[in-house]
This record gives structure tokens, C-alpha cells and sequence, in this order.
């Protein structure tokens, strides 16, 4: 269990970005010497099209406690249309993830282009602002420790039940 | 196990001012499967790659990590720095320590910590990076151009020039394109003729180009440096080996009424014959429709008459392959047809303009053609109907363009300039005429073309009358142009001898067709889309194809021969290497796993997912799967995030990497 508490909360925020667009306007705002808060850990993608919501997913059990997910402006994609089949993954995986119970305020989804290292700062900075006053994720760290539960065979019980099967 | 060296860069200051540099590599030294760390002041300079080389082979480094600025900036410097000393260049990564972490944040402390964990996170996908090797496709150097205008004959002829062989397809009897079609042009007045037909000329002599005229492209297949091209070759019913172009066969054909499309319809041709006196090849072709021969299977009298035997009424369409390793897309565009409903458009045309209903309303390529000293009426400015000299002309601009409920909004780019050249043949020919032009703005920027405007009215006397016409109708022999003059503010009145409408440029009729023949894209008129609007405007998004000339928008004649020269020269710049490299980064299929579902095919925006039969030794078909051309893919990966069953992978992308970067934080 998570028992840190609401004032010394530093929110984890994890952005799956495309590398044409966001992870360069993310690179302008560096070049721009633009501030914003160090929660954010950045992964690159070639594209949005490539960001599978099992990462999301995967995110939230690792601990984050918000996702952002970047890429080219629609019609901007560097393969055409990656970001439009994004789009609508995630139109729909939003829908599953409300279905489950988790608050959609702690994923979202933006636009940034090359050119916007002030719109990166501002979607960061926001998202880190929101997720902080919600205090930290909690349901998916419980599933990952049932998982680890679950998956060990260590205890002496456990290894004798599994040989004899 | 792997040992991976972790190299942190100081960037002069630039990160060590923030981040505490000894500190990041002090506490990577200690993450499991980490060999070697170090920090270093400058590592792109030269003592830096030095260092980093010398400890691969003395440390035996297995993966590399370079804590510095972005991958965008070095990724090439350090990748090559790693193959020098003996390591795949792929098993080396970069972790963004400047711009994502010491220029962003003030606090050092927080500073540090994230690198730290930036630093980590490439630490964990190094170790799952798999060993890639550059992709290289061979080149086939031979090009297509597809459409014989004046965009495709300049691609040609610098591509020919080069000394490779081109491929030049063109739909009609002869090529020339619309240009050929054309009077003078402007801004210098020359006449088209004159300037066109000496480069139809040297296309046809040129030894390196083969001209397939009458002909379409069928199917084409493959991807850059390796395009299999079927091409149709229409039955003209004349050998063009047999052929001399002497002409008797069309001097005695008794069907000599036939509109002919090259004049505008306003010229008439016989059932054989060539577009026009200039054409190349000047082969002439059996209109099968309207011949005689064709229709009732009597006639026969250009067979008779041909010395050399060379018409042929058993001729069959024939279907030539062709290998080539660049296309050159340069179909060009057509008028719109105001009696037909554009794509997008709710309604039909503009009736109210009686295009197609009163003779004496023609639309700007008509007039052209009256215009030329080579068309129907020998140059003199007559009306259709009856023949006489106009003394009154209005002409009517942006018919069709900027009307947004009409379906097309854009601006057609050319009628501004060619209406004020209009109104100069016009009093050239007619001197005791009058012409009105009726326009919404002047549009006119390019090298001498103001002047060019502002010279149609001040010296050739055009009254320009800023606003639209409401209505026109015929009255007598007159036709009565009702319009606005909102410079005015007045309802103004022409009684007019004839009327020439500016009508929209369009893309070629089946230009969509073409370009998913091709596997382009194209926008909502159907103009072809570029690769980006700036900064690749020539090439397509398919790699090997480019685009030249108004395919991919209206331009006038210098600024499509620029783009034309532009795409040969992007042709040459394939063709300057025998094979083809490039990043390997690339989806790959699992076959095992693979249940053939083609989700994968759906969204793949550039057509490389292809089906691929499996069999067992005995030959018997055991499933069809996926397979991924890597000449074609572009590696953006949406394949693999869509397939159902996990059996795609982006190299250098793969779950496994990812999963690790996530798991490390």
C-alpha cells in the first residue's frame, strides 16, 4: 500500500509521446530554457500508432499516478495517419478504463507539435497540477502486488503442492 | 549477462550545472548488468568518442549508454562512434539528460533524481535492444513518368540527361498536355507552340526515353527502387513502325465532323487523326467509335490509301510490364465542367452562367484555342454561333474557385494571369473591341506578373470591374451579363457578344483512381498530397514516388517545370546509389503466431503488409499470414499496437523494450 501522504506527495506522471512531434516540441522547450515540474518521465514512440494501451495500463500498475499520451496534431502525422488510429484506440480504451473504475482525469491525451514547447510545458505542468491534488493511484498497486503474489512459487507449502501435481 | 557502460556528459555546463553528473554515474554503476560508468565533460568531442571507444574494447562492453542531450541532436554521432569500435550500432541508446531534464528544471536536486531514474530506464531497454543490421533494397535505375504535359516532359528530359532510362506514359495520342493546347503565354507573351513543341521533339528523339503514348497505367506494384509497372497500350489500329506520318489516311477519311476535344470541341477532326498538326509521335490513331470501318464494317479507305500498310484494324489493347525503380506522378489538371456537380457539391455547376446552353459562352481554354494561330479559326477571335468578330467581351473570373458551396474553395492560382493575357489577344486581334473582366481580387505574385496585369488595363484598355455576376441570358444575338460593381456600389448591365468564364483548375478525371493505384494519397478535390507541405513538397509520403506539376495543385508553367526539374532531380538522387540503406527500423511478423487476420493490412498506411502463403513440404497450404515489406515500411508501428494476437514487432520498438522502461521506473 501506498502510505505516503497528501503533503509530501510528488505525483509520478509517465507521457508516452511521438518522436516527429511531442518528444521534439519537448526538446524546444528545453533548447527555450522553459520550467516545469521534474515528475514527468518521457518515453519515446515513432508514433502515437505505436502506443499500445496495455502500456497505459502497465504504467498505472508500475506505480505512475497519471499518463500523458502526445503526439502530431491530426492530418500533422509523419506516417500519414498514426495518430488517427491512436485517436480511436483510445477513444474507445478511455471507455474501458471509466468501465473499471479508474478516474480519467489521471490520463490524457494532447496535441503537441515540434513547434510547441509552450503547449508541452503547459500540458506537463497541468496534468502534474491535477494529478497532485488527487493524491496518489492506489488501485493498480494493489493488483501488482497480488500479481507478484500469485506468480511466486517460494514458500515450502506452495513448492511441495506444485511437485506433486 | 551483459555489461553495459553508462557514459554521463557534463555538456560543458549545460548539464552539470543542474545535475550532479558524479552522482548519476556513481549511483548507474551500482544498477545490475551496469559494467562501466563514467562522467565526462564533452563526450561528442573527439577525447569524448575516444573515451567512449577505448572503454568498449577494454571494459568488453556488451550495450552502450549515452546520458546527453537529445537522441534527435547525437544519436548518429554515437551510434557511429560504437561501430568504429566493434559493436552493433543499434545496441547503443542515448538517455536525454538536457533538454528533458538539466534545461527544464532549476531544483538540483530533483534534477538528479531524475536523470538518475532517465539514465535507468535506457539502462533497462538497452539490455533488451537486439543486434539490427541496415536494411538494403537494390535500385532498379529506370523511371516512370506517368502523364506527357509539359511537367512530365521536363522530368523526363533531365532524367534522360542524366543518362538513365525513363518511361514516359501519357493517356492521349500525343503529348503536349495542355500546354500544347495554349496560345501565348504570359507574363512574356511567347506563343506555347513555339516554346512546347521543340521539347516534344527532343523527348521523342531522346535515345534514353520510351514513349508509350495512348496508353494508361493498368496496375503497379513493388516499392522504391523495385516498381513493377503494367502498363495498357490502347490498339490505335495503326502500326506506329509501319507509319510515316504523311497524313494521306486522314485527308481521305470521309468522316471529317468529328468535334475534336484538342480544339475545345470546336474544331473538327476525321475518324483518323492526330490531335493536332504538331503531335508526337505523329502517328495518327483510329477513333473506333466514329470510323466508318468500326461502326458497319465498310470503309476501309485509309487502309487503301496508306503506302507503307501501316493501319491495322485487327490491333488488340496490348499490356507491357515494366521495371522501374522511381515514379514521377505528373498528370495534370482538367477544367471544371460547370455543367457537371463537383465532388463535395450539393449542386450542379453554374447554370446560372448558361455554359453549355448558349454557344456563345466558352469557357477559358476554348477561347485559348480561338486564340492560337494554330486552332480552328486560324487565330481570329470568332464567335461559335455564328462566326462573327465579338465587340463587346466580358470575361468571368473565379468560376468555380473560392466557392465554397460549390465544393471547391480554393484558388485556382492561374485565371487571374490568364484573363489579363486573354484581354491583351483580345485587343491585339479585335482593335475596335472592348473586353470587361469581372474578378473578386487580382491575384498575381510571381516575377513580372503585376506588371503584366496592371498592363492589361492600362495600355490594353480592359475595364476590370470588381464583383460577381448574378445572372446572364440571351437576348437577340446579345447576351445580357448582369453583375455588381462593389468598387461602386452599382448594378452594372453588359450587353455582350460573347463570354468567357474562368473555370476552376481540377485534378485529372480518375486522378484518385491513379493514386491508389500508386498507394498516394490525395486530398479532398483529389490533388495528390505531398510528403510535407514545406519542407518535402516533391516527394510523396510512398517513398520513390514525387510528384511534379498541377497534380498536386494548380501552378502555372514555371512553377511546375521548377517542381518537375525538382523530382528528376530527386530521382537522381535515388539513383545516384546502387542500393538502397536505411534505418532498420521495421515491423516484423511472427508467422507462428500469425492468424491472418490483416488487421495489421488494414491500417497500414503505406500498403507494406502484403499476404503470404505457408506451406508444408508436400506443397499443401497450411494458412496465409501477414508479411512486411521492409523497402515499404516506414516503421511507425500502428501495425503492432493493432494486431490482436502480439505478432507484429517494430524492431528497435518492441514490447519487450518498452515494457522495460516502464518497469524500470
Amino acid at each position: 500500500m501506498d502510505n505516503r501522504t497528501q503533503q509530501d506527495f510528488e505525483p509520478k506522471i509517465i507521457a508516452f509521446v511521438c518522436t516527429w512531434c511531442t518528444y521534439a516540441g519537448a526538446d524546444l522547450a528545453g533548447t527555450s530554457r522553459m520550467q516545469y515540474p521534474s515528475n514527468v518521465r518521457v518515453l519515446k514512440f515513432p508514433c502515437t500508432g505505436r502506443i499500445d494501451p496495455v502500456f497505459i495500463l502497465k504504467a498505472f500498475q508500475q506505480g505512475a499516478d497519471g499518463v500523458l499520451v502526445s503526439g502530431c496534431h491530426p492530418g500533422d502525422c509523419h506516417y500519414i495517419a498514426g495518430n488517427f488510429h491512436a485517436r480511436r484506440r483510445f477513444a474507445a480504451f478511455r471507455k474501458l478504463l471509466e468501465f473499471i473504475g479508474v478516474d480519467l482525469n489521471r490520463l490524457q491525451f494532447s496535441w503537441v507539435s515540434a513547434a510547441e514547447g509552450g503547449k508541452w510545458v503547459e500540458v506537463v505542468t497541468d496534468l502534474t497540477e491535477k494529478v497532485r491534488t488527487m493524491g496518489p493511484m492506489v488501485e493498480f498497486k494493489e493488483l501488482a502486488l497480488e500479481e507478484q503474489w500469485s506468480g511466486a512459487i517460494d514458500t515450502p507449502e506452495l513448492k511441495e503442492a506444485y511437485n506433486a501435481i | 549477462m551483459s555489461r553495459i557502460g553508462v557514459f554521463i556528459c557534463h555538456c560543458g555546463e549545460n548539464i552539470s550545472r543542474t545535475v550532479d553528473v558524479e552522482r548519476v554515474a556513481a549511483e548507474i554503476g551500482r544498477h545490475p548488468g551496469v559494467a562501466f560508468s563514467t562522467d565526462y565533460k564533452y563526450m561528442c568531442s573527439d577525447p569524448g568518442q575516444t573515451l567512449l571507444k577505448k572503454a568498449i574494447q577494454e571494459q568488453r562492453l556488451t550495450h552502450v549508454v549515452v546520458a546527453a542531450c537529445s537522441p534527435r541532436m547525437h544519436e548518429k554521432t554515437f551510434r557511429k562512434a560504437v561501430e568504429v569500435a566493434g559493436l552493433n550500432p543499434f545496441l547503443c541508446e542515448m538517455a536525454n539528460i538536457r533538454e528533458h531534464c538539466s534545461w527544464v528544471h532549476e531544483d538540483r536536486e530533483e534534477a538528479t533524481v531524475k536523470a538518475i531514474d532517465i539514465v535507468g530506464m535506457m539502462v533497462e531497454r538497452v539490455k533488451k535492444n537486439r543486434v539490427l543490421a541496415a536494411i538494403t533494397v537494390p535500385v532498379t535505375k529506370r523511371s516512370l513518368v506517368i502523364g506527357g504535359g509539359i511537367a512530365g516532359i521536363q522530368a523526363a528530359l533531365d532524367i534522360a540527361d542524366c543518362g538513365h532510362e525513363v518511361i514516359l506514359v501519357e493517356r492521349e495520342p500525343s503529348i503536349g498536355g495542355h500546354m500544347a493546347q495554349l496560345s501565348e503565354t504570359f507574363p512574356t507573351l511567347d506563343c506555347s507552340q513555339c516554346i512546347m513543341t521543340p521539347k516534344m521533339v527532343d523527348v521523342a528523339n531522346h535515345p534514353k526515353i520510351k514513349l508509350y503514348t495512348y496508353s494508361e497505367i493498368e496496375l503497379v506494384e513493388g516499392y522504391i527502387g523495385n516498381f513493377q509497372v503494367t502498363i495498357k497500350k490502347k490498339a490505335r489500329s495503326v502500326d506506329e513502325d509501319k507509319c510515316t506520318g504523311c497524313g494521306v489516311c486522314m485527308t481521305k477519311c470521309p468522316q471529317k465532323k468529328i468535334p475534336n476535344r484538342f480544339d475545345q470541341n470546336i474544331g473538327m477532326r476525321s475518324a483518323i487523326y492526330v490531335p493536332f498538326p504538331q503531335a508526337v509521335p505523329n502517328t495518327p490513331v483510329i477513333d473506333r467509335d466514329n470510323c466508318t470501318w468500326f461502326k458497319s464494317g465498310k470503309c476501309g479507305v485509309c487502309q487503301k490509301v496508306c503506302g507503307p500498310g501501316a493501319v491495322d484494324f485487327e490491333q488488340q489493347d496490348r499490356l507491357v510490364v515494366e521495371a522501374v525503380g522511381a515514379i514521377v506522378v505528373a498528370t495534370g489538371f482538367d477544367l471544371y465542367s460547370i455543367n457537371e456537380k463537383p465532388k463535395g457539391s450539393a449542386i450542379k455547376g453554374y447554370g446560372e452562367f448558361g455554359h453549355g446552353k448558349i454557344p456563345d459562352v466558352i469557357d477559358g481554354m476554348t477561347f485559348e484555342r480561338l486564340a492560337s494561330a494554330s486552332g480552328p479559326t486560324g487565330g481570329k477571335i470568332l464567335r461559335p454561333s455564328d462566326g462573327k468578330e465579338p465587340k463587346q467581351i466580358v470575361f468571368i473570373q473565379c468560376v468555380g474557385s473560392r466557392a465554397r458551396e460549390k465544393g471547391i474553395s480554393y484558388c485556382s492560382k492561374v485565371c487571374c494571369m490568364y484573363t489579363a493575357k486573354h484581354t491583351m489577344l483580345y485587343h491585339h486581334k479585335v482593335h475596335d473591341g472592348q473586353a470587361y473582366v469581372f474578378f473578386m481580387d487580382a491575384r498575381t505574385p510571381g516575377k513580372s506578373y503585376d506588371e503584366f496585369w496592371r498592363r492589361s488595363i492600362e495600355e490594353e484598355e480592359a475595364v476590370y470591374i470588381r464583383g460577381m455576376v448574378s445572372r446572364l441570358y440571351q437576348k437577340g444575338d446579345k447576351i445580357v451579363v448582369m453583375g455588381s460593381d462593389i468598387a461602386v456600389g452599382v448594378q452594372v448591365e453588359i450587353e455582350a457578344d460573347m463570354v468567357v468564364l474562368a473555370t476552376a483548375i481540377q485534378p485529372q478525371k480518375g486522378a484518385d483512381t491513379l493514386a491508389q493505384k500508386l498507394g498516394i494519397s490525395y486530398d479532398k478535390y483529389n490533388f495528390y498530397s505531398e510528403a510535407h507541405a514545406k519542407l518535402r513538397p516533391v516527394e510523396c509520403a510512398t517513398a520513390g514516388i514525387y510528384l511534379a506539376g498541377a497534380c498536386q495543385g494548380p501552378k502555372d508553367i514555371p512553377e511546375t517545370v521548377s517542381q518537375a526539374s525538382a523530382a528528376a532531380a530527386k530521382v537522381m538522387t535515388l539513383f545516384s546509389k546502387d542500393k538502397l540503406e536505411r534505418e532498420p527500423v521495421v515491423a516484423r511478423v511472427r508467422e507462428a503466431g500469425c492468424v491472418g487476420c490483416f488487421a495489421c493490412k488494414k491500417v497500414c498506411a503505406y500498403g507494406a503488409v502484403e499476404e503470404k502463403e505457408i506451406r508444408d513440404r508436400q506443397g499443401n497450404l497450411v494458412k496465409i499470414v501477414a508479411y512486411v515489406n521492409p523497402g515499404v515500411c516506414a516503421g511507425c508501428g500502428t501495425c503492432q499496437a493493432t494486431c490482436p494476437s502480439k505478432c507484429v514487432e517494430l524492431d528497435g520498438y518492441t514490447d519487450e523494450q518498452i515494457v522495460a522502461m516502464i518497469e524500470a521506473l
